[in-house]
């Protein structure tokens, strides 16, 4: 092991220009990946923030008194998809539309807005066929003269995010195939360029296994290298962002982190026993 | 000690290189392979250290045979011999020492072994004062020393050259054959390729030709000493 950690900084003595290069290519395609995700995540989280706004309003009939309102609304709390319910009489919904219609406040009068119940859902729950679902079930109760949820707003935020979805999954795999095959070709110039040294070791006596150990140690930390850089790359880009566009992102979380830079170490010593594999094969 | 028995060796693009060649190389011995140029000399020598495996027929060095051998036994096997080029196949950013400490390096010799063994095998070749020269500041035939010493540092029972001197001048070739006479005279056998009649001709030591992948001429079934 002390041979093998030997020569593998022994490699990035040798020719730091070419280790340099290598990381530096790692690093940029892991960047790449990691802008892309920088992107998703903050779309999902944007779809995120629009999708807490979907509410579900029943409107209340004229006359129904507040102990049935009181109780339905108990019951509606209990719905599995139901996150919380609030209970808005006449008067507190002529106050909201007078505050959210400011330029049309004198035109409402008291008791032209009905009262009603409104539901926010859980997550997981927003989708427009379970909202569908939901108003069914508040449509059965006899007071509720009507249920308002913006159908047309919900299922064209949901046709969005499916989009975004399907699209980040096939555009997060074009990345990370490019990254793999970038990383791949960067080890296997590697080896290349030792491929002397691996025929006299072959030559010498030296097993498959002894040769192979100081260039897995040496993908993987280039892998780990190029990870960290692609890391520090994509937090600069996001810090500048903010400062430039003014735009708040959201930033890996720190085991999100880590798992970049250990999927950078994999293919870096995926790559590696790859190469050299196939080189010693040929020999 | 090496063994052809009925070796036939065919390359796809090439054809036949070797023809059910049956030959040994005893303890010791000393053997010249001649031949004109794609006679089939080389394509022996790789055979022998497994480098490449035969068509048919069986090659057995040191009790290992060409049919059974695991890429770790090869590994295993080449410890013991002696592998030289006629390009001497120096690292060229290693100096003569690092060199030949390679080839100890890599077999997982005891690291307070290497210098003393580097030392002496330098020392045999007559290199010892070229030791940290690196191989651009030697002249050919001391890359070749620099090779060979790194050929002998694992104590290999037979020492196999392809072509050894035909990069050198004539200074040089006796040179390294004087050299190659004396690893021989302690012990160790030797199996070597040449071009250089003259070579040949002025030493005693058995010669096996080739033509065309089939030995044409073989002085041990003329009355040469036998294997």
């Amino acid at each position: 092991m002390r041979r093998t950690l030997r020569d593998a900084s022994a490699a990035f003595a040798r020719s730091p220009l070419l280790i340099a290069l290598s990381v530096t290519t790692i690093a940029f395609s892991l960047f790449a990946f990691g802008l892309f995700g920088l992107v998703a995540l903050n779309i999902r989280a944007a779809l995120q923030q629009v999708e807490e706004r979907v509410e579900v309003r029943a409107f209340i009939a004229d006359g129904t008194d507040a102990e049935s309102i009181a109780a339905a609304a108990g019951d509606i709390e209990a719905f599995p998809e139901v996150q919380s319910v609030e209970i808005v009489t006449k008067d507190q919904a002529l106050a909201r539309a007078r505050k959210e219609l400011t330029e049309f406040s004198d035109v409402f009068e008291a008791g032209v807005l009905p009262a009603s119940i409104d539901i926010r859902l859980k997550p997981g729950f927003r989708d427009p066929a379970t909202v569908e679902r939901v108003a069914e079930r508040l449509r059965s109760y006899p007071f509720v003269d009507d249920v308002r949820y913006g159908e047309d707003w919900l299922v064209q935020l949901y046709r969005l995010r499916n989009i975004a979805g399907v699209a980040g999954l096939a555009l997060g795999l074009a990345f990370a195939a490019v990254a793999v095959i970038i990383i791949g070709a960067t080890i296997r110039m590697a080896v290349l360029a030792r491929a002397e040294e691996i025929s006299i070791m072959r030559l010498v006596g030296a097993t498959d296994g002894f040769i192979r150990r100081p260039f897995l140690l040496e993908g993987f930390g280039k892998g780990v290298l190029g990870g960290l850089l692609a890391l520090l790359l994509t937090w600069g880009s996001m810090h500048l962002i903010d400062r430039y566009l003014n735009f708040h992102t959201v930033f890996f979380s720190p085991s999100l982190a880590v798992l970049g830079v250990a999927a950078g170490a994999v293919i870096g010593l995926a790559g590696s026993a790859v190469a050299v594999g196939r080189h010693l094969r040929g020999l | 000690m090496i063994r052809f028995h009925e070796v036939t060796k065919e390359y796809q693009r090439s054809g036949t290189a070797l023809k059910e060649v049956t030959f040994r190389v005893g303890k010791g011995e000393f053997v010249f392979l001649t031949g004109p140029s794609g006679a089939g000399k080389s394509t022996i020598l790789r055979l022998s250290y497994f480098d490449e495996r035969p068509t048919s027929g069986v090659v057995r060095v040191s009790g290992v045979t060409s049919e059974h051998a695991s890429r770790r036994e090869v590994s295993k096997l080449r410890r013991r011999l002696g592998i030289i080029f006629q390009d001497f196949r120096l690292l060229e950013e290693r100096t003569a020492e690092a060199n030949v400490a390679f080839a100890l390096e890599v077999t997982g010799t005891p690291r307070p072994q290497i210098a003393p063994k580097v030392s002496r095998v330098l020392t045999q070749v007559g290199l010892a004062s070229k030791a940290t020269a690196y191989p651009r500041e030697l002249s050919g035939g001391e890359q070749q020393r620099v090779a060979i010493a790194r050929a002998l540092v694992n104590d290999p029972f037979v020492l196999i050259a392809d072509e050894p001197t035909g990069n050198l001048d004539e200074r040089a070739t006796r040179g390294v054959f004087q050299l190659l006479r004396e690893i021989n005279a302690s012990g160790t056998a030797i199996m070597m390729a040449t071009h250089d009649l003259e070579l040949v001709r002025h030493s005693d030591y058995r010669t096996v030709e080739l033509n065309r992948g089939q030995i044409v001429f073989d002085s041990a079934q003329t009355g040469g000493p036998e294997a």
